[in-house]
């Protein structure tokens, strides 16, 4: 890449992007850059960065809202609702470390464009879930907004939303507009040890369906329990399945209680206060169990249930280490590298219990080859690319990053 | 008269009535078309009462695929389609006009699974809102969001609306609790998006659908996010003098650190209403009333009142109340619930839907007593405080000579105040044809473009809930630059 386009203002975002219409040349969309590793390779001789438009614009700690220009490093932003008592409440994932690139340098604009959501998912929604409003410029050199600062909002089409996760493709995010929640008082977690993936699947849906409110559910297969920063938690070498809860301290006592209770045919939990869970929960946020090395990585979405068959399957096909989210909900999946990432496999499995899977780690050719994200259906592909179309007709956008002739 | 202009009918269309009648009865069945004068005579309007219009004729469909053959029906005829779920859009969403055929889909209501393990249900989308949290509720489960019209208002309409209700402050509304939908598009090709998952593959078609007020196609299914209900909820009942304090007093629950489930305000006019309706036990003798529920098990909601009351006694209130039964708990929500009832009953009124940021209710809700009292009306505040979504009920006589027209103005004064101070027109209700004109007055031109090409994906020949949600002219003006641009288009493959 020879040129990064830095646009300091909204203004100078609109004239670059005119420009580059003008001149039908398209660009490689990025904010910080740390997940540029993922999607199809884009082919644009330029490179544009959100990273020079960078400030919190709007807080207001009693409306429960802020507004940050895209390229402000989301650091700064969990830093500042910090220092209110509050934060995001989907605890976006850091692909960062998974990807070879240094944690915490991702920003605001990136995390809505990507949807990336953490293991809060289960309790409190998506990042797309608490995007309320955004200023961008698409793909016809135009400036427009979209959505507001208020929680409620349903004047015209919810366009904000539907720009979530679609990763730099549609539009560039000048500025986003976003809900946040107090942070709890006090936290802690129940792991139970020893578990199977079917039994710990089984817990951790049995939780969530209790009236608890579970902020987290997690599943390590042993594999994946070894390479745990706590010493304590890896010396049991055994899978582990952590249950999280998060409220005021008595209520922390009492619903710790009450699960234990609910919970005490899985097995005598170890309990970690709030100091241990931070760091856990943490280093559940950066994948830290599936660090960047030569293997694949992939992320699937499916039913809770259907997770530990899903796995299965593709085990039958080639040696992986799984991580399960969300009850399951979502399996982040390790496999070995090679030619086609075992792409055909994997869909396979899919396919037969549901849900969709997206590449996040492989090398550049590889990602050449196979589809990256889940293929669609043919009416589905349509509106994909009608919206493709609508917004960006010239392609201009990271072309072919999520499909190939878009 | 009402002033909102309805597009003219197409006269050639009118002609084939009856061709078109028969055709659908072929498509369908007789019993499942309704063209006599009485029977569409009960689908001439929505909750919008002020406006009514025949619709060509009505189809009662029981299946997607009969869904499908009408639309396909109708795009290759050129005719126009309204959507109707349960027909309690405020905004007049599912208002039909005379050369159109509404689709109702009220006959699609069933469960179809309930998976609790997985918190999900899939049902028909005809259902109403509240039969979905009664058939969940047997495994103490609920579906989150709850418009006030629960009892009434269909799935369908919830998604096309992107309806909210008391208690999305912590639950979020339609669109954050719907997992994935089966639609039919205007071509009659039937669709799914989404399914039992937690996150959307490829671009979120699901946000766009939902709020697409019946213009991206209909409805049919929907897979929705089920939640466990809490051990228990309790409301507590805070009387201030002054709007003022009572919107303080929100402002520092929530900056407290507490997120209650439901935080509802009502002023002295809209409590006295509902009081004699509902004999809440509201207190009378306060200007602002704010209802505050929170959940848990008995202790949590005790220590939560507890500190939300030493919150609140720092502002002197005039009243605290907390709930001490399950039977006060449901009177002091029915009253609220029945706020728009009780208040049709002594009056017409028009209801407003704006969104404001919280900080700016004391202004605001002066400014909309001096904007009623200009146009010699009076006025009801009802609204969500938590997350800032007004709803005044301006009253008028719809039988005095001008009075309409004078609540309509007021109402438009509202809104265009609410937007000023950083809010927006509509929070839960939607657009349709009510809040059309006012879209510019939150919208630039290129943001109103950007929609409509979105619009033009999913329905570019503009069949699907026509005159609604986009002034007209921004419509006639996006289908003169998409006609444009298809001449280029096909003038530049000529060529090549």
């Amino acid at each position: 890449m020879d040129e990064i386009l830095k646009p300091a203002t909204e203004w100078e975002l609109k004239s670059m992007i005119s420009a580059l219409a003008e001149r039908q040349i398209p660009a490689e969309i990025i904010g910080a850059g740390s997940k540029r590793g993922v999607g199809r390779p884009v082919s644009a001789p330029i490179a544009l960065t959100t990273a020079g438009m960078r400030g919190i614009s709007l807080y207001e700690p009693s409306e429960l809202v802020m507004s940050a220009r895209a390229g402000t490093p989301l650091s700064q932003i969990e830093a500042e609702l910090a220092s209110r008592g509050q934060m995001l409440p989907f605890e976006p994932i850091d692909l960062g470390p998974a990807l070879g690139a240094p944690a915490g340098i991702q920003t605001i604009g990136a995390v809505f464009a990507t949807n990336m959501s953490g293991a809060r998912r289960i309790a409190l929604g998506s990042a797309r879930d608490y995007l309320l409003g955004l200023r961008a410029v698409n793909g016809h050199g135009e400036f427009f907004k979209s959505g507001g600062r208020v929680m409620k909002n349903v004047t015209g089409y919810d366009v904000a939303r539907g720009l979530s996760g679609s990763w730099g493709t549609l539009a560039v995010m000048s500025e986003v507009t976003f809900k946040v929640l107090p942070l709890p008082d006090d936290v802690a977690t129940l792991i139970f040890p020893g578990l199977t993936d079917d039994l710990a699947v089984e817990l951790m849906c049995m939780a969530v369906g209790l009236p608890f409110e579970v902020s987290g559910t997690v599943h390590l297969p042993e594999g994946l329990a070894r390479r745990l920063k706590q010493a304590e938690l890896r010396s049991e070498k055994k899978p582990l399945t952590a249950i999280r809860i998060e409220n005021f301290t008595r209520s922390i006592s009492y619903r710790k209680g009450r699960l234990k209770e609910a919970l005490v045919a899985f097995g005598e939990p170890i309990e970690l206060n709030l100091e241990k869970s931070l760091q856990f929960w943490s280093d559940m946020r950066r994948l830290s169990v599936l660090p960047y090395d030569a293997t694949h990585l992939w992320r699937i979405s499916t039913s809770p249930k259907m997770a530990p068959k899903l796995v299965d399957d593709i085990r039958r096909h080639m040696p992986v280490e799984a991580f399960y989210d969300w009850s399951g909900g979502l399996v982040w999946l390790e496999t070995p590298a090679s030619a086609d990432a075992g792409t055909a496999d994997i869909r396979r499995a899919v396919a037969i219990h549901g849900g969709h899977a997206t590449l996040i780690r492989a090398d550049h050719s590889v990602r050449g080859m196979v589809d990256v994200f889940q293929p669609q259906s043919p009416a589905t592909e349509r509106l994909t690319r009608g919206l493709k179309d609508a917004f960006d007709p010239l392609h201009l956008f990271n072309p072919g990053r999520m499909y190939a002739s878009m | 008269m009402p002033s909102i202009e309805l597009p003219a009918p197409d006269a050639p269309v009118l002609a084939r009535r009856n061709e078109i009648v028969r055709d659908l009865q072929s498509l369908i069945g007789a019993q499942a078309v309704i063209a006599d004068d009485d029977g569409r005579r009960a689908f001439e309007t929505d909750a919008l009462t002020a406006y009514r219009r025949m619709p060509l004729a009505v189809v009662l469909p029981s299946t997607t695929e009969e869904v499908a053959k009408v639309l396909k029906y109708c795009k290759a005829n050129g005719i126009k389609v309204v959507a109707r779920g349960a027909g309690t859009s405020l905004s007049g969403g599912a208002l039909p006009s005379e050369d159109a055929i509404v689709i109702g889909v009220s006959k699609m209501n069933k469960v179809l699974e309930i998976d609790y393990e997985n918190r999900f249900a899939r049902v028909e989308a005809g259902i109403t809102n509240l039969a979905i949290s009664e058939a969940v509720g047997r495994g103490g489960f609920f579906y989150a969001p709850d418009p006030s019209s629960q009892i009434a208002c269909t799935l369908a309409g919830n998604i096309a609306m992107n309806s909210g209700g008391a208690h999305c402050l912590k639950y979020g509304v339609t669109v954050n609790n719907v997992l994935g939908v089966k639609i039919v598009l205007i071509d009659g090709e039937i669709v799914e998006i989404g399914g039992p998952f937690l996150e959307p593959e490829g671009y979120d078609l699901l946000a766009l659908i939902v709020g697409s007020e019946g213009q991206f196609g209909i409805v049919t299914e929907a897979t929705v996010r089920i939640l466990r209900a809490a051990e228990g909820a309790r409301p507590m009942m805070i009387g201030f003098e002054s709007s003022a304090k009572a919107g303080m007093c929100v402002a520092r629950i929530i900056g407290s650190g507490i997120i209650p489930v439901a935080i509802e305000f009502m002023d002295r006019p809209a409590i006295k209403v509902c009081e004699e309706f509902a004999k809440a036990g509201y207190p009378l003798d306060v200007e602002a009333l704010l209802i505050i529920e929170v959940e848990g098990s008995e202790e949590e909601i005790s220590d939560r009142l507890a500190y939300i009351s030493s919150i609140a006694e720092e502002l002197s209130p005039q009243a605290i109340v907390v709930s001490s039964s399950p039977a006060q708990s449901a009177r002091i929500w029915k009253g609220r619930k029945a706020a728009f009832g009780a208040v049709g009953r002594i009056s017409d009124y028009y209801c407003m839907d704006g969104t404001i940021p919280l900080t700016h209710l004391p202004h605001v809700l002066e400014k909309i007593s001096e904007i009623c009292a200009r146009h010699g009306l009076k006025v009801a505040n009802i609204f969500h405080a938590g997350d800032g979504n007004l709803h005044p009920l301006v009253m008028y006589d719809a039988n005095k000579p001008g009075e309409t027209d004078k609540a309509e103005e007021a109402g438009a004064e509202i809104l265009k105040l609410c937007v000023s101070v950083g809010g927006c027109l509509t929070g839960e209700h939607g657009v349709g044809i009510e809040k059309r004109d006012l879209m510019r007055v939150q919208f630039s031109d290129t943001d109103l473009a950007v929609q409509l090409r979105i619009k033009a994906i999913f329905d570019p020949d503009w069949l699907l809930n026509t005159g609604k949600v986009f002034p007209l002219d921004a419509v006639a003006a996006a289908m003169e630059r998409r006609a444009t641009e298809l001449q280029r288009a096909a003038g530049t493959a000529a060529a090549a």
